[in-house]
């Protein structure tokens, strides 16, 4: 049911023409992703989508529609057979690829076999906090996460380079061209 | 947007209550779904609230540009003390257990703070990201 609200927003998004509307269906998908997360019981990942995609990143895209403009323009109709077939084709496998995938919540599926056993008897000893997903995420695979936050730290900085630089460089670059 | 009461008024009130929540969030990481990614998030989020309703000027008043670049460096410098912290200590890099008397007090304090660090610098990314967004837009102008 869930599932079917994302095809039906994905569609919409292809037709539509107002940039506007279009990052608020992205928002909205974002948001429906997150249920689902809910639905699963992953409610950390759920909170993140929420935040992140449904949240910061509609306004910060909204932020660069105002720099840009609201409508798209009407693209060239290229030829769209070849990459239909592709995109046909490659979904197809995908599908029949998870025919062979253990059922979801299997107690049997290699996922539950592999790591997340002793997770969950040695954590509440070795770590003692009781959100597993916090204790996994900042002590067993502390590295990992330290790695996320320098990813975030280097996008700040891009950023900061990137934008920055532009506004530093037009004046010189006038005065050369005067 | 100097004219819009309804949304100054209703601002006002709902920033320290986002902030409020996103404290939670944080420092409640341990017991319930949540952590330092969303908890920084969550804060940005209220002061980008501020900035869209207030303007850039008055966000730039409340929190200097150079306060965010040291908070978007620092949570970095936070989490990986606390790894050489516990490398001082004896431990492995990251092992939080040689942190205080008793290994489970330990990874506690470790994770207390390396989820500070990262809500720290994902705060400040995206204030900074949103800075910079909102700058372009005066200086095309």
């Amino acid at each position: 049911m869930l599932l079917a609200f994302l095809v039906v927003i994905a569609f919409a998004v292809i037709h539509l023409r107002d940039l506007v509307a279009i990052i608020m269906l992205a928002g909205l998908y974002s948001l429906v992703t997150a249920i689902i997360f809910v639905v699963m019981d992953a409610v950390d990942v759920a909170f993140t989508e929420a935040a992140v995609g449904a949240g910061i990143s509609t306004v910060l895209m909204l932020a660069t529609l105002s720099l840009t403009g609201r409508l798209r323009r009407e693209p060239r109709r290229p030829r769209a057979l070849i990459p239909i077939i592709v995109v046909i084709l490659t979904g197809v496998t995908l599908i029949y690829g998870t025919f062979d995938m253990p059922h979801y919540g299997d107690p049997d599926a290699p996922v539950q076999q592999h790591v997340a056993p002793r997770y969950i008897n040695d954590s509440p000893n070795e770590v003692g906090v009781p959100n597993m997903v916090t204790s996994v995420l900042a002590s067993y695979r502390g590295f990992d996460t330290l790695g996320e936050v320098a990813v975030i730290f280097t996008a700040g900085i891009a950023v900061m380079v990137l934008l920055m630089n532009r506004r530093r460089r037009s004046p010189d670059e006038d005065k050369e061209q005067s | 947007m100097r004219y819009h009461l309804v949304l100054r008024t209703v601002a006002k009130i709902l920033i320290p209550l986002i902030m409020l929540f996103a404290f939670y969030v944080q420092f409640h990481g341990d017991y319930g779904p949540g952590g330092g990614f969303q908890a920084g998030v969550i804060f940005s989020a209220s002061l980008i609230l501020y900035g869209l309703i207030f303007g850039l000027a008055a966000l730039k008043q409340v929190i200097r540009p150079w306060v965010v670049r040291v908070m978007l460096a620092s949570g970095v410098l936070i989490y990986g003390g606390v790894g050489v912290a516990s490398l001082l200590l004896g431990g492995n890099f990251l092992d939080y257990g040689v942190l205080a008397h008793d290994p489970v007090h330990g990874q506690h304090l470790g994770i207390l703070l390396i989820e500070l660090g990262v809500g720290i610098t994902v705060a400040a990314a995206m204030i900074t990201i949103y800075f910079f967004f909102a700058g372009r837009k005066t200086t095309k102008q």
